[in-house]
């Protein structure tokens, strides 16, 4: 089976974020940048399809040049070559998911995969609609928020997360996309072996396309959020915020 | 194009739509932002209604304050589909030509409101928290550590997608006069409908109900390895309370899913909430959110959990639970 995986890079879970200059985004800089957490996820499942029954994985991302380093770590966990779609992140940054998706979807086009696996949603901007547009885009049947998946004679039968501690099984034919929920599979580490093999993987680097329609909605402004309590923050040393805690649970929260 | 349709969903507690089911709350509180901008907009709101045999479903919206009802009918939309809704969704809009289109943020509205959009050239603003004139709509990004106003620029309709808990269901107006039901019957093929699905399960019964606790005691990844969950649960004996978690912990096998708190767990609203080592993203603030007292502790002074805190500890946890369990152990002897 041959398997896309469309990742994003995003900035690190614990990144100190200040809003930039004009605040219209994040100010960059200094950002370390790692995988989108549940595109991870969607990796692993791909790379465990693969070894369930052989097959090709391949990642595709579209962003600038560091998108370059999750690609190649995604490549010393085994998948076989990557794809990334060159584009200036402040040129992305106007553009709206469903021209992002276009870009992804020209590249997956050309490749005619079995199956396209993505996270459920970004850590970043969180839209969670990557996954889903690519599938009406391309015309081929999707799920989301996947469990598990199980290849059959006829397709594919996946575990789809419902609300509430529910869930249930979809079956679909191939060629098909899914989003992927975090903590199906665990992760898996990149080996020394695999970090030297990745060197020889091939990577193509495709220039992206020029939005063929102005986008259809826009970020106007970041800003930090409101409170929607008054925190009072308690100080010292723990013995002191102990203290004070104790004090809170018994005259004001009245559990002690 | 004008106005405001909004999708409502209905359940059999299970999930699966068919006509014995209620309307969901996150979907009357999508119906109460929906009038909201409506009046905003100065023109109507309408709703829509998906299934088969869901008269009295469309009845009970009718009683709200709404310009009209659509009950949208097919056989192929007892069970969801993505496609079937899809489909029937693009026919509807198409007819009655809204400007707004408006979804409450649920997992089946992430699963075909997008592709939906597509079908117009448009991208739904998801996940929505609040908006304001313009419309300007309100999202969070980076698990909630900031805001983002969007707004549509496109030639629309508009989509969005409310988060649920951002507006009071109680805001919603009912009306004496009933809007009218139209019985909308879309064009839907078997052919059109590309996946399976089978009836929704449950894994295992709830055996701990975190609902009823008074007091809960959650962990997040600060605790960072399962053997610090000791910490946490020596805490909770302390106050008698539930241990509870956000996802990565029970992702990771550290506490059982039964135990977590959040969008894909249990909604909880103890009298007091203690979050450890949570930073608060928003799939576990609207689990927890409705908690009468909420202390946090996480050495990130501007996690988001802070946002919904009425007391909170900028250090390292470490330090600070074992503290705390001792005092509260000395103070019961």
């Amino acid at each position: 089976m041959k398997i896309i995986v469309a990742i994003k890079q995003v900035p690190e879970r614990d990144a100190q974020l200040s809003i930039a200059p004009g605040g219209k985004w994040i100010d960059d800089a200094d950002l370390t940048y790692t995988i989108n957490e549940p595109d991870a996820y969607a990796l692993e499942e791909a790379l465990q399809l693969k070894e369930k029954s052989g097959g090709e994985v391949i990642v595709l991302s579209a962003g600038p040049e560091r998108v370059a380093s999750t690609l190649r770590e995604a490549l010393a966990k085994g998948a076989d070559r990557a794809i990334h779609i060159a584009a200036d992140s402040d040129a992305l940054a106007r553009q709206d998911t469903l021209a992002l998706a276009r870009l992804l979807a020209d590249a997956i086009r050309a490749e005619a995969p079995d199956l396209i696996l993505t996270g459920l949603q970004s850590d970043d901007l969180g839209l969670g609609q990557t996954g889903v547009i690519l599938a009406e885009l391309l015309g081929i049947p999707h799920a989301t928020i996947i469990m598990q998946v199980e290849v059959t004679p006829t397709g594919l039968r996946v575990k789809r997360e419902l609300e509430d501690g529910w869930f249930q099984h979809v079956e679909m034919p191939l060629p098909a996309l899914l989003t992927i929920q975090s903590g199906g599979n665990k992760l898996r580490y990149a080996t020394l072996m695999g970090i030297k093999k990745a060197k020889s993987k091939p990577t193509a680097t495709i220039p992206a396309a020029s939005p063929t329609s102005p986008p259809a909605i826009e970020l106007v402004r970041v800003s930090l959020p409101e409170k929607q309590k008054r925190t009072q923050m308690l100080t010292g040393t723990a013995a002191e915020i102990a203290a004070q805690l104790v004090e809170k649970l018994q005259s004001e929260v009245h559990v002690l | 194009m004008s106005g405001v349709l909004v999708v409502v969903e209905h359940r059999n507690g299970n999930g699966s739509g068919n006509g014995n089911g209620a309307i969901a709350r996150t979907s009357l509180e999508a119906l109460a932002g929906g009038q909201s901008l409506a009046k905003q907009l100065g023109a109507g709101c309408s709703a829509a209604i998906f299934g088969q045999g869901i008269a009295a479903l469309a009845g009970e919206l009718s009683g709200k304050q709404l310009a009209k009802v659509y009950a949208v009918e097919h056989p192929l939309l007892q069970q969801y589909t993505a496609d079937g809704y899809t489909h029937a969704l693009q026919q509807l809009i198409e007819t009655v030509q809204p400007a707004y289109v408006l979804f409450p943020h649920t997992y089946q509205v992430r699963d075909f409101a997008p592709a939906v959009a597509t079908r117009f050239q448009q991208t739904l603003i998801s996940d929505v928290v609040n908006f304001r004139e313009g419309p300007m709509f309100v999202r969070q990004l980076f698990q909630g550590k900031l805001n983002a106003d969007y707004r549509a620029v496109g030639s629309g309709p508009c989509f969005v997608s409310m988060q649920a808990g951002s507006i009071s269901a109680d805001a919603l107006q009912t009306s004496v006069e009933p809007a009218p039901v139209e019985v909308f019957t879309p064009t839907l093929t078997h052919a059109q409908i590309r996946t399976t699905p089978s009836a929704p399960f449950r894994e295992a019964a709830h055996t701990v109900d975190l609902t009823a606790a008074p007091v809960i005691v959650s962990v997040g990844r600060g605790i960072r390895e399962q053997d610090n969950i000791a910490l946490a649960q020596a805490l909770a004996d302390a106050l008698g309370a539930e241990l509870a978690a956000s996802r990565p912990i029970c992702d990771a096998g550290w506490l059982p899913m039964e135990r977590q708190v959040g969008s894909s767990g249990q909604t909880v609203s103890p009298k007091l909430y203690l979050a450890i080592g949570i930073s608060g993203a928003i799939q576990h603030l609207v689990g927890m959110k409705g908690s009468k007292t909420v202390i946090a502790i996480n050495k990130d002074e501007n996690a988001p959990i802070f946002e919904v805190a009425d007391y909170g500890v900028a250090a390292d946890l470490f330090e600070i639970v074992p503290a705390l369990t001792k005092a509260i152990l000395a103070k019961k002897t």
